[in-house]
């Protein structure tokens, strides 16, 4: 908890900080540390100065003796230079270059893309059926790339609820990006806009984590948290755990939600890969609604706690 | 310490999966074609495999085309030269100056680089570095004169071409005698093959990197382990791997899910053979010229003598089993008795393997062993030495360590060493650098770990900070399989470095990558960003390559010799590839004795080309 404590106590403690620190999210991204790693216990090994590190090397020593950082975290100021190998030299100039433009270009400036339908699935409750979709596409390099975001569900032929977002997904450590960019509202009730920042990327012990923070007009905030968990009962059955909460910053009583937290599922479901493209799954969610928002839904003769029951595809291309 | 039970049945019991590993018997490539195919392949004849043709002299022709293959039951289109898998085998005398004109014709430009050969930049065959490339239709003119003797290989240096089939023996026969004598002579080709469209195969990787890797720690592996050793240990053993978010089945990007293994261009189920008589000398001229695969390769009831690595001679040592990576060559004698005998390449990850068989007479097999089992990584392939002796603090009153409680009892660490293997690893072996700081300051190599800046962001997923030094691990795998398993530090090039010059400088390069994004690079940076190696033209220099990942990278320098060096800085071997294991940090002497733009990459093809690679100017 030090770690969260130094990232943070510099920053408003806003909704979005406090969320990403319950969610445990935000130590990682930092660096993960391994205490001990055996070594400050070995005295023998602590006394004896190292050989070529200046005593104002504090990380690295630290790092020998300490804790060891072997994931993210800052470079330490006397890291090496990557080029400096080179002696001004790059691949477009210098002697022996092929004249022109450079030609050589390998994978690492390609663009790459995919389209992922996470969910697609049929929903059965007590009071009605409906078919949900969550999908996520992105497009562009290893470090940026335009995402696009689609969750929502159509009921009797008419869309409900449908969140759609386009974002500029920017890596930020080993298993983070961070992402930046609008989300669109639209179904039952007015439409909303809001900008989006957030971050998606994997927590230690392999949850998938995002989590977005909303700014839209008229002083409305929100907040999105989402994860999943892929549990291998074998090499292609797979169970996969899902939360999701929603908060808002003020109520929207023309969308029917109150301030605070207004909204979570709970689900699980479970898969078989008959490819790693191409899995279906059945799955049973809980969901339920909270404080004022619950209040809305009573008022309307709507249930506040519901389960689900949902069969579907999960696939990609 | 017990074993690791494997995780998964050795071959996978569906029978179309099994047909698929171990391929088909036969060609038959036209039957089934589909009738586009058959349209693309009129006029096409079907691509040779087996023992390549062999060509000799001073003038050759090669023609680069499309020729249809059939591994697997479905008919594909392979890349191929003069229309064989191997293409042929090219035999070559030393001192002679050879022509070799290459005809493209593709609908795309296409390349051969000759691997592990010295001559001019120009003649390297590197599209981009060395020269455009070979558009369609033209015919670029290669001509070089050979300086050197023993077992190479060419391949495409262009896209996935040489995934797609462009690969063959080159064999540089010494002008006086061979002081390698045998009665008989065969290249052992190894390969991989996928159905798939190499390119997509990336973009597949680009999603989701564990995509063809069915070896993956389950749920029902946990339950097993728990019965077997408690649940705390159970616990402990998957803790750090999964706080870092690392897989310890990440042992290959590719497996039998996608690939079948081919020798000499044939399937497992083909059955490449070689003849004998009984009591022949029979030297086998072993090349991994796969895109993906390490091989580990033995052939049962032989012993093999290794005579030769990389094309250069070494002192024979005689051992029970060999790994090998892309790029690297080992010939081997052996001297069989019996009928027949398998020749036996699982690859690294044990999903399949290439087989032939060494007879007296066509038509024979021997048994054929299982796959070895599934062997989790061990925290020494993740985390190094764990031991002070790898980190620089050379000369210090480190004698008083001791080793064996270092590397067994690490107070603190709260993790159960389960998966390490003590006995083969870098815990009280060869922790050289500890002893004394005899000759100048670069009279071995430096042991101090400097991280470029660029391996903190989010192109690196670790990075290791007591490397393991020492060269005689065989690594994952083959740690205490009861073989003798060869090892670097098994190998002595008879004769010694070609330049007795110590180095004059350092030049210590990462090899780093992240595997959820699937990205490749050198100190965090893919080659794109960055920048060459400049080395000035006549020095000495020492490499140091450390490995911050948790996979073996063979890299391959084109255009001059690496000289592998022990870590007290005593020259080994002589190699134009050295395999780099995770964690470990391995050092060569370089002489830049040849001026020009050359290309220096690890030849796991797609590694190569997600970006770990640079380029070295020696001016």
């Amino acid at each position: 908890m030090k770690l969260i404590q130094g990232r943070f106590s510099m920053k408003p403690r806003s909704l979005f900080t406090a969320a990403m620190v319950l969610l445990g999210a935000a130590p990682v991204w930092a660096q993960t540390p391994m205490e001990g790693g055996g070594h400050a216990a070995h005295s023998g090994a602590a006394a004896a100065p190292t050989r070529a590190e200046s005593p104002a090397n504090a990380p690295s020593a630290t790092m020998d003796h300490g804790s060891m950082n072997m994931q993210g975290g800052p470079a330490p100021a006397d890291a090496r230079d990557p080029h400096a190998y080179s002696n001004g030299l790059t691949l477009e100039s210098g002697p022996y270059v092929l004249p022109g433009p450079r030609q050589l270009r390998l994978s690492d400036e390609h663009a790459f893309g995919s389209v992922l339908l996470d969910r697609l699935e049929r929903v059965y409750t007590k009071d009605g059926n409906a078919t949900a979709y969550d999908a996520q596409a992105w497009f562009g390099s290893t470090y940026d790339r335009l995402v696009l975001k689609a969750e929502g569900d159509v009921a009797k032929g008419k869309l409900e609820e449908a969140r759609t977002e386009v974002l500029w997904g920017h890596a930020i450590a080993s298993y983070w990006d961070t992402q930046l960019g609008v989300r669109q509202d639209s179904g039952t009730g007015p439409d909303r806009t809001w900008l989006a920042f957030g971050i998606q990327g994997l927590a230690p012990y392999w949850f998938d984590v995002d989590a977005t923070a909303y700014v839209g007009s008229s002083g409305r905030t929100a907040l999105r948290l989402s994860g999943e968990y892929e549990l291998l009962l074998t090499q292609r059955l797979i169970l996969q755990p899902r939360m999701e909460v929603n908060l808002y910053g003020q109520r929207d009583e023309a969308r029917g939600l109150g301030s605070g937290l207004a909204d979570a599922a709970a689900g699980l479901r479970l898969r078989y890969e008959f490819s790693r493209q191409f899995a279906p799954y059945v799955g049973v969610e809980w969901a339920g609604k909270f404080g004022q928002t619950a209040d809305f839904a009573r008022a309307e003769g709507q249930r506040t706690r519901e389960t689900r029951y949902v069969a579907g595809v999960r696939l990609w291309f | 310490m017990p074993p690791l039970r494997p995780f998964h049945s050795p071959l996978p019991l569906v029978p179309a999966r099994r047909r698929f590993v171990r391929g088909l018997v036969a060609g038959g490539v036209m039957i089934g074609l589909s009738p586009w195919l058959r349209a693309a392949a009129q006029g096409l004849s079907d691509t040779r495999t087996g023992a390549a043709p062999v060509l000799s002299g001073t003038n050759i022709d090669l023609v680069v085309g499309e020729s249809p293959v059939n591994f697997t039951g479905k008919p594909r289109m392979a890349t191929t030269i003069n229309g064989s898998i191997p293409a042929p085998t090219l035999k070559l005398r030393e001192g002679d100056t050879v022509t070799i004109r290459v005809t493209n014709r593709l609908r795309e430009a296409t390349s051969i680089h000759w691997h592990g050969i010295i001559l001019p930049y120009q003649m390297d065959g590197v599209p981009g570095i060395s020269f455009p490339g070979i558009p369609p239709g033209q015919t670029f003119t290669y001509q070089f004169r050979l300086e050197q003797t023993g077992t190479y290989w060419y391949h495409s240096h262009s896209g996935m071409q040489e995934q797609t089939g462009m690969y063959g023996a080159l064999i540089v026969e010494p002008r006086d005698a061979d002081p390698i004598r045998a009665d008989r002579d065969y290249v052992v080709h190894l390969s991989d093959w996928t159905d798939e469209d190499p390119m997509r195969v990336l973009a597949k990787l680009k999603v989701q990197s564990d995509y063809y890797n069915y070896h993956q720690p389950t749920a029902i592996d946990f339950f097993r382990d728990v019965a077997d050793m408690g649940l705390s240990r159970a616990l402990d053993k998957r803790a750090m791997w999964n706080q870092m978010r690392m897989n310890p089945t990440d042992l290959a990007d590719l497996s039998g899910a996608t690939l079948t293994y081919l020798m000499n261009g044939v399937t497992p189920a083909g059955n490449w053979t070689g003849l004998f008589r009984p009591g022949e000398r029979v030297r086998l001229r072993f090349i991994n010229g796969a895109a993906n695969t390490f091989y580990d390769v033995r052939i049962p009831g032989l012993k093999m003598t290794v005579v030769q690595s990389d094309g250069q001679n070494v002192e024979p040592v005689t051992v029970d089993e060999f790994r090998f990576g892309p790029g690297e060559t080992y010939d081997v004698i052996v001297t069989p008795q019996e009928d027949a005998y398998t020749i036996f390449a699982q690859s690294m990850d044990r999903t399949g393997f290439a087989r032939g068989t060494l007879a007296v007479r066509e038509g024979l097999s021997a048994a054929v062993p299982a796959l070895d089992p599934v062997e989790w990584l061990t925290m020494a392939d993740m985390m190094g030495a764990m031991d002070h002796g790898a980190m620089g603090h050379g000369g210090s009153a480190m004698g008083a360590m001791d080793h064996a409680a270092m590397g067994h009892d690490m107070p603190g660490m709260k993790h159960d060493m389960s998966g390490m293997n003590h006995g083969a690893m870098a815990m009280g072996h060869g922790q050289h650098a500890m002893h004394g700081m005899a000759g100048g300051a670069l009279a071995k190599p430096s042991a101090t770990v400097r991280h470029a800046r660029t391996e903190y962001g989010p192109s690196t997923d670790m990075r290791v900070d007591m490397p393991r030094t020492n060269l005689d691990d065989p690594g994952i795998g083959l740690r205490n399989n009861g073989r003798r398993v060869l090892t670097l530090a098994d190998l002595k090039t008879i004769g010694g470095p070609l330049d007795p010059r110590g180095a004059e400088r350092e030049i210590e390069l990462h090899l780093t990558g992240n595997m959820e994004r699937y990205t490749w690079s050198l100190d965090g940076l893919e080659f794109g960003k960055s920048t060459p190696v400049h080395l000035k033209y006549g020095e000495r220099v020492r490499v140091i390559l450390h490995n911050d990942t948790m996979m073996t990278h063979p890299m391959h320098l084109h255009g001059m010799w690496s000289e592998v060096e022990t870590p007290d800085g005593q020259f080994l071997v002589r190699r134009h590839t050295i395999p780099v294991q995770p964690a470990q940090r391995v050092s060569f002497l370089v002489t830049a004795d040849a001026l020009g733009r050359w290309a220096w990459h690890c030849h796991l093809m797609l590694h190569m080309d997600m970006g770990m690679f640079r380029e070295v100017v020696v001016s």
